[in-house]
């Protein structure tokens, strides 16, 4: 009675959709046998650091370097006056807007690259670097978005003098970007009229980084012999860098190889390109010898890639039952002093507007003005699709202030607002079409496991004693997310449609190789994408290599951030699986001659229908493929699918945090967290629920402490490990996960993408929380981070502390 | 994150040390555990011409008792503190302030001596010293002199030794029997410097505070002794109004400067939360 089923052995066997099978990638990694950009060396190989500047407004008087150049083992100092016969001292950005490589006779941000010193080490390098000097006159900085745009301002940009049309319409101010807006104002307006309650809220979502353990850094390598150029590079979309290169150095692509090694995570610091990656290619071109470039931790979290800075005030209208009536949203985003922003061309904002959330909102409109200020430039979506955690932030903390007016319980009125199941497929009031949604039992499963109720009578009574030592605040988020960017009806980047790819050849033996356009940096790829082809297809994982992020040997894609790995390029895994399966099936109906309708997939294998005795292995296929094939039928098994999606996904959770607030100091400890998660279909549910761990976290760390201030000189403060937050496992809380299934209706198998989810809807769950605890007196906002200095004033000013 | 060129010595003998510190003088620095040394060489605040390792000098490194007197080789690294059954027993607060240091990879680098030398407000020894009431072996050309924790603290990276002078131990008397004591830290995560923290030493006679000794860190350019809050104690019952008036002057004698942490006033007001803190816990850990 011992016996396994053979099926099961076989479904076993092939580790497919479903299956917690262990991460391909570890193995690698815990043994220190990765390879990451810092552990290529090259012969002959240089090491290249920039000049940067102490000053975050300043003009450039003059630039020496014959003191650098002059010493020993300093193979070229690079300024903008180098750059500029090549047309290279300014790059254009993602958004549609310019950057200076190297600073343009005016530096507009503290640390802003302002010379490039190529040296035989990196010791040289650093040394030669404090040799270059540099005279600046110091000008008055502008840190602040909102006097940025008042009409006595410092002028940021002078190179945009007279240019009163950007890359996204009217610019109305001299450090004024853009404004975006979406949704029918005059409905909104005549909502917000007639509605018997409104609420109105300030909300600031502070400048953080996304800080990836492995910094950004390339070395960079022309062989001027065969005329290519090899770069390999920290990058999140290494086929969007090779067009860039391509665009900016006139060097033809099919030249250009870019090479995203192992990557120590990205979290949207790795997807554009960046001052640095440009003056080591420039420096290995015109010195013949490879360069290498390597950010230092400061340089990281202080130039390359900040996210949010987004100042927010949202109003919800409501009836007096709490069923909201309409969203008005108005947003200052401060995109720092270049428009770096990463966001699909269309849309400056990303998908902000995906702010109307998990609620049927009939009426909204939004507006979102950028903004330029001495500040280092990004904007990218830091674990995220694009601007989604602030639009959830915005309407998971709105709707909290609604329910504390109105006296609803926080759970009860999301209830109220839910989009219903059967509106899905739903269109949003600012133009979104949600795919698939089952919020209710979702809220409803969550409040059930935590206690809901019970944890609202503990929190009352704590209330009503005024010698407990802590308050206790509740959280809920019930957000939705949208990523799987995109359709390229609404997304391009650079013009380029947001497709992605998938190749896959089967070998004689039955193995295979599959290569996509997208790059792992700690999702999981390899492990994943290879169930999916096991269940699709019918080949073990275990067979199954996947390999990514080489521009020579992978099609096209346009890489991984904003969760599109699985909603994209699984897609393209999915359907190139079942192109090869389709033509498995000819082939197995020719080798047992029989009609290839006869045939009927089963796991790994063909058989005939109603006789299944009678069946081809998908090995033996393989084999046949390439020595039996029926006539008229092209040799081999592989296929390639580039897969544009018909829609987003919407995935979406319900996530539930408690927290106790010490009084005396202000420390906040998250006492229990509860995170449903409905991602669709699960490929790998231990991956997911790693995904899911390290997203929360994240978020953890977003919501207690990560920041970067500035001061009124433009000075960055907090960029070092010091005082930048990464939370280790001592402060780390225990994470409780659950899950409900909602598949995508559009997607192949149905699955929609988890990675950002956590981050997304743990922030304002956190930030529902503390604010909970503070609730019954009268509070209804306080800003991230909620560290322990900051709530303590809060008490203070409550007249609670200690 | 490279720091300037410098010349590396690893010498292996107390007065091997002390002819290279008197061949050097001030190009010279005394690499101890590195971790706050390093990092300012290498963001090039701190750029010594020479670098005198006492790594390699075994005689710095231990922790024994003679008599009463617990002796710790200023060369002790933070994680043999932790480690210590000799501490757990006679001295443990010691380890409870080691234990709240950074994380294991600097504990098994950092060492005591380094800590107490270095001169930080925001190290964690200097108050813990204050506290014990300990003294400090320095060693330079004219031999050895001993130094009290009190006259050793002169200001912010400013201390009683001399540059051509070794720290080659630490010696603290044992606390009576029945003594409580505690380290109460606040900071904003693992690795970090105190916010404030609070060193008590404290003994109680018939229920009334016999003797106590507060040590702060970080509130100050110097670790300081909360010596009002002392006086204030002494003689009384620990009971809540007195653990509160307790924290409160020791507030008032705070001069903390402003950091990302917090302000001057949130500063002052921690140190008295940490002070209330230590207390309550010293004194549950109080005997007879």
């Amino acid at each position: 009675m011992n016996e396994i089923s053979p099926d099961l052995s076989r479904l076993e066997r092939l580790e497919g959709i479903g299956c917690a099978r262990k991460r391909r990638e570890d193995p690698r990694f815990i043994q220190g046998r990765g390879t990451y950009v810092d552990d290529i060396h090259l012969p002959g190989m240089l090491f290249g650091v920039m000049v940067r500047s102490p000053y975050a407004h300043a003009r450039i008087k003059s630039i020496d370097t014959s003191r650098a150049k002059a010493m020993p083992g300093v193979q070229a100092v690079l300024t903008a006056e180098d750059l500029k016969p090549l047309k290279l001292h300014w790059m254009p950005t993602l958004a549609g807007d310019v950057q200076a490589v190297l600073a343009d006779g005016k530096v507009v941000f503290q640390n802003q690259e302002v010379a490039f010193v190529v040296a035989d080490d990196r010791y040289v390098a650093a040394d030669a670097a404090e040799l270059v000097e540099v005279e600046y006159e110091e000008l008055p900085a502008v840190v602040d978005p909102f006097k940025a745009m008042q009409p006595g301002a410092p002028v940021i940009r002078e190179d945009l003098a007279g240019k009163d049309v950007g890359a996204h319409g009217a610019r109305r101010h001299h450090n004024h970007i853009f404004n975006w807006q979406i949704g029918d104002r005059d409905r909104t307006d005549r909502a917000f009229d007639a509605a018997p309650v409104t609420v109105k809220q300030e909300m600031l979502y502070p400048r953080v980084h996304p800080c990836p353990l492995e910094t950004c850094g390339c070395v960079a390598s022309y062989d001027a012999v065969r005329g290519d150029l090899t770069v390999w590079i920290t990058s999140q979309a290494p086929h969007v860098v090779r067009t860039v290169v391509g665009l900016l150095s006139s060097i033809p692509e099919s030249k250009i190889r870019i090479v995203s090694p192992d990557i120590g995570g990205g979290f949207g610091n790795k997807v554009g390109v960046y001052p640095g990656y440009v003056t080591a290619i420039v420096a290995s071109i015109v010195l013949g010898r490879p360069v290498k470039w390597i950010e230092s931790r400061n340089e990281n979290l202080t130039t390359t890639a900040f996210a949010r800075d987004y100042w927010m005030t949202g109003e919800l209208a409501a009836d007096t039952d709490g069923r909201i009536k309409a969203l008005r949203v108005n947003v200052i985003a401060d995109h720092g002093a270049f428009d770096a922003c990463a966001d699909p061309t269309k849309w400056p904002a990303g998908m902000f507007h995906v702010c109307t959330g998990s609620y049927d909102i009939p009426n909204a409109h939004v507006s979102v003005d950028g903004v330029y200020t001495n500040k280092f430039p990004g904007g990218v979506s830091y674990r995220c699709s694009f601007r989604v955690t602030e639009a959830v932030y915005l309407i998971e903390r709105m709707i909290d202030v609604l329910a504390q007016k109105l006296g609803i319980d926080k759970a009860e009125i999301r209830l109220r607002n839910f989009i219903p199941e059967e509106k899905f497929p739903y269109h949003s009031a600012l133009g979104l079409d949600y795919d698939s949604g089952n919020y209710a039992p979702a809220l409803r499963k969550v409040l059930k496991a935590v206690d809901y109720d019970g944890l609202r009578a503990e929190q009352a009574a704590k209330r009503a004693d005024p010698n407990c030592p802590t308050l206790m605040g509740i959280g809920i988020t019930t957000f939705t997310e949208i990523v799987g960017a995109g359709p390229s009806k609404s997304c391009d980047i650079l013009g380029i449609g947001m497709f992605d790819s998938c190749e896959i050849r089967v070998h004689p033996d039955g193995s295979a190789i599959a290569r996509m356009g997208t790059i792992s940096q700690g999702q999981g790829h390899q492990t994943t994408y290879a169930q999916i082809i096991a269940t699709e297809a019918g080949i073990p994982a275990s067979l199954i290599n996947v390999e990514e992020g080489d521009t020579s040997t992978a099609p096209y894609g346009l890489g991984t951030y904003g969760s599109r790995s699985t909603p994209v390029a699984g897609a393209a895994v999915a359907r190139a699986s079942h192109k090869i399966r389709e033509k498995a099936r000819k082939i197995a109906a020719h080798l047992l001659e029989v009609s290839p309708d006869d045939m009927e997939f089963d796991l790994d294998q063909f058989r005939v229908k109603g006789d299944p005795s009678r069946a081809k292995s998908m090995k033996e296929i393989a084999w046949a493929a390439y020595n039996n094939v029926p006539e008229g039928m092209e040799m081999g098994l592989e296929a390639v699918d580039y897969y544009d999606p018909p829609n987003f996904t919407f995935p979406f959770g319900s996530y539930l945090a408690v927290v106790d607030i010490q009084k005396d100091t202000g420390e906040i400890k998250v006492r229990r967290f509860y995170a449903l998660d409905d991602c669709g279909t699960r490929i790998n549910p231990m991956i997911i629920e790693g995904q899911i761990h390290g997203g929360l976290t994240e978020g953890f760390a977003v919501a207690f402490g990560q920041e970067l201030p500035y001061d009124e000189q433009g000075n960055v403060l907090g960029g070092t490990l010091m005082d930048y937050f990464l939370p280790t496992s001592m402060e780390t809380p225990h994470w409780e996960t659950d899950f409900t299934v909602t598949p995508s209706p559009h997607h192949p198998i149905g699955a929609k993408g988890v990675a950002e989810s956590p981050h997304v809807g743990s922030i304002p769950c956190f930030s529902n929380a503390v604010v909970d605890a503070f609730a019954h007196l009268g509070v209804t906002h306080t800003g991230m981070p909620h560290n322990a200095y900051r709530t303590w004033q809060q008490l203070r000013d409550l007249n609670i502390a200690g | 994150m490279i720091p300037r060129p410098f010349a590396y010595h690893a010498p292996e003998t107390i007065p091997a040390a002390i002819a290279l510190l008197s061949d050097y003088g001030d190009l010279a620095k005394i690499l101890a555990g590195g971790h706050s040394l390093l990092p300012m060489m290498k963001l090039r605040f701190a750029a010594p011409e020479h670098l005198i390792d006492l790594g390699r000098i075994k005689e710095l490194r231990g922790i024994d008792m003679a008599g009463d007197e617990i002796r710790i080789g200023a060369m002790t690294t933070e994680r043999d503190i932790v480690a210590s059954s000799l501490l757990a027993e006679h001295l443990p607060l010691l380890v409870e302030t080691a234990r709240q240091i950074a994380d294991p990879q600097v504990r098994s680098k950092g060492t005591i001596g380094g800590d107490v030398a270095h001169g930080d407000p925001g190290n964690d020894h200097p108050a813990v010293m204050l506290a014990l009431g300990a003294h400090l072996v320095l060693v330079g050309p004219g031999g050895e002199r001993i130094v009290p924790a009190s006259e050793f603290f002169l200001g912010t990276y400013a201390t009683a030794i001399e540059p051509d002078e070794v720290m080659t131990q630490i010696r603290i008397m044992r606390p009576p029997a029945g003594s409580g004591s505690c380290y109460a830290k606040l900071k904003r995560k693992t690795g970090d410097y105190a916010t404030a923290a609070a060193a008590v030493v404290l003994r109680m006679e018939n229920g009334r505070c016999a003797a106590v000794s507060i040590g702060l860190t970080n509130v100050a350019p110097t670790a300081i002794r909360a010596e009002a809050a002392e006086a204030a104690l002494l003689g009384r019952a620990l009971d809540d109004a007195a653990i509160a008036e307790a924290g409160r002057l020791a507030s008032e004698g705070c001069e903390p400067a402003a950091d990302l942490r917090g302000d001057e006033e949130y500063k002052r007001a921690m140190a008295g939360q940490m002070v209330q803190r230590a207390l309550r816990t010293a004194l549950s850990r109080c005997t007879g």
